[in-house]
């Protein structure tokens, strides 16, 4: 690792100040920013660490209108009581991140803000139609995530919250790289007031997107059989050594009926 | 460079470190800790698996100061005396252990893993949980075994206390 100076912020305002030092990073569980660091694929000058700040930390749940602070953790999202009555298919997802000791320290906030594209939450909170709010602004999750590593935040601007409307029905359900275990394709399916939502990720060229076939197909019938013969085309998706285009395309499919039954059950 | 301090093993202890220093190293060579292991260089393995603030993690994925002001307990920290801890005393019974490199980092994880599920643990789970912790002799079976035998002496020790 590259020499690096730290700092503690002690609220939103000060981590805001403290970035303007250098080419400061915000440092939130670290999960992805420390190993970047250690194989110097990411060497920023200054760290801001974000996890003492109280004022982002904790979800509330008011009826079916869910806010979860940034830097709650994948282990305090996969276990809150209300949470896994009002929203169950996010709380089993926050379960399956990674690896308990990762789910300890790793934040929602930092998670979107890297916006890893196979990463759980993005497409999480694309199908819940989540916004993402910040020091500045609210985000409509479908404007934030941009492409591969990148979204809509800007210089000085800091996740502080998510929220979301709890659907009637959601699942996620993901086909892990057997090695890294991250999504080689994970779908997120949620039946909302507005209709049908799918997010996909692990699988695109441009990171997390939504399937308008899945959706299409869906939005009469909520069913799996409902997606028989359903095809995603292959041309925008990621070919790599462990998995072709063609392979993932029908892998959407698969993991979304998967996803739609355990939704329905 | 920072000035951290830390509580490791119930004793207050501090340090200067540059703070590019990962909590792994600042055991190792500032305190002469070598019981927490590095075993990989991508946060795979959990070799060096300890508690702060008693929860499991990384020691080599997080900075020492990040972690100043915190709780740490490491391998050393987890007999008392020359009694060993019940998950300890586990793997030494099941043979939960064969070149030994990953046990400190396997000791901790299954020591978190038990706290965390006091109803008890089945294979299946333990196993999952297990997901963070790499065995490259891969003596999996011991491990699971044992850390299942631990999490029983755990909960009758529980029991007792309530009694």
């Amino acid at each position: 690792m590259y020499s690096v100076n730290y700092h503690r912020a002690a609220s939103v305002a000060d981590a805001v100040k403290l970035l303007e030092t250098g080419d400061a990073k915000l440092l939130s569980g670290g999960m992805t920013l420390i190993p970047a660091m250690k194989t110097r694929l990411a060497a920023p000058s200054d760290l801001v660490d974000l996890s003492h700040i109280e004022e982002l930390k904790g979800i509330e749940v008011a009826g079916s209108a869910i806010t979860i602070r940034a830097s709650t953790t994948h282990y305090d999202v996969a276990r809150d009581e209300r949470l896994k009555t009002a929203c169950p298919a996010l709380a089993r997802m926050a379960s399956l991140i990674g690896d308990p000791a990762v789910r300890y320290k790793g934040t929602i906030g930092g998670s979107i803000a890297n916006n890893d594209p196979a990463a759980d939450y993005p497409a999480a909170l694309l199908a819940l139609d989540a916004t993402i709010v910040t020091n500045k602004r609210e985000i409509a999750a479908d404007a934030f995530f941009t492409g591969l590593f990148e979204t809509a935040l800007e210089d000085g601007e800091i996740v502080t919250a998510v929220t979301f409307t709890a659907p009637a029905k959601a699942a996620y359900e993901k086909f892990r790289n057997p090695a890294s275990r991250y999504a080689i394709v994970g779908v997120f399916v949620a039946k909302g007031a507005d209709g049908i939502r799918v997010a996909v990720t692990g699988a695109g060229d441009n990171g997390v997107f939504r399937s308008k076939e899945i959706e299409a197909a869906l939005a009469t019938n909520f069913d799996a059989a409902a997606l028989n013969g359903v095809k995603v085309p292959a041309n925008e998706l990621m070919t790599d050594i462990h998995a072709s285009a063609d392979y993932r395309a029908n892998l959407i499919v698969v993991m979304a009926k998967r996803a739609v039954a355990a939704a329905n059950a | 460079m920072s000035d951290i301090s830390l509580t490791v093993n119930g004793k207050r202890v501090s340090g200067t470190a540059e703070d590019r220093t990962l909590l792994v190293h600042f055991l190792r060579e500032n305190l002469g800790l070598t019981g927490t292991h590095v075993g990989c260089d991508t946060s795979q393995c959990g070799a060096c698996v300890i508690h702060v603030d008693g929860k499991a993690v990384k020691s080599c994925t997080m900075l020492a100061v990040q972690a100043s002001g915190s709780n740490v307990v490491t391998i050393e920290g987890l007999a008392d005396g020359a009694d060993l801890h019940p998950v300890q005393a586990a793997f030494k019974e099941h043979h939960g252990l064969q070149c030994g490199f990953c046990t400190p980092g396997m000791i901790m994880t299954a020591t978190d893993m038990i706290n965390r599920h006091p109803e008890g643990l089945n294979e299946a789970t333990v196993r999952a949980e297990l997901e963070g912790n790499i065995c490259r002799c891969t003596g999996y079976h011991n491990i699971v075994k044992a850390i299942l035998a631990a999490s029983e002496t755990m909960s009758k020790g529980r029991a007792r206390q309530a009694a």
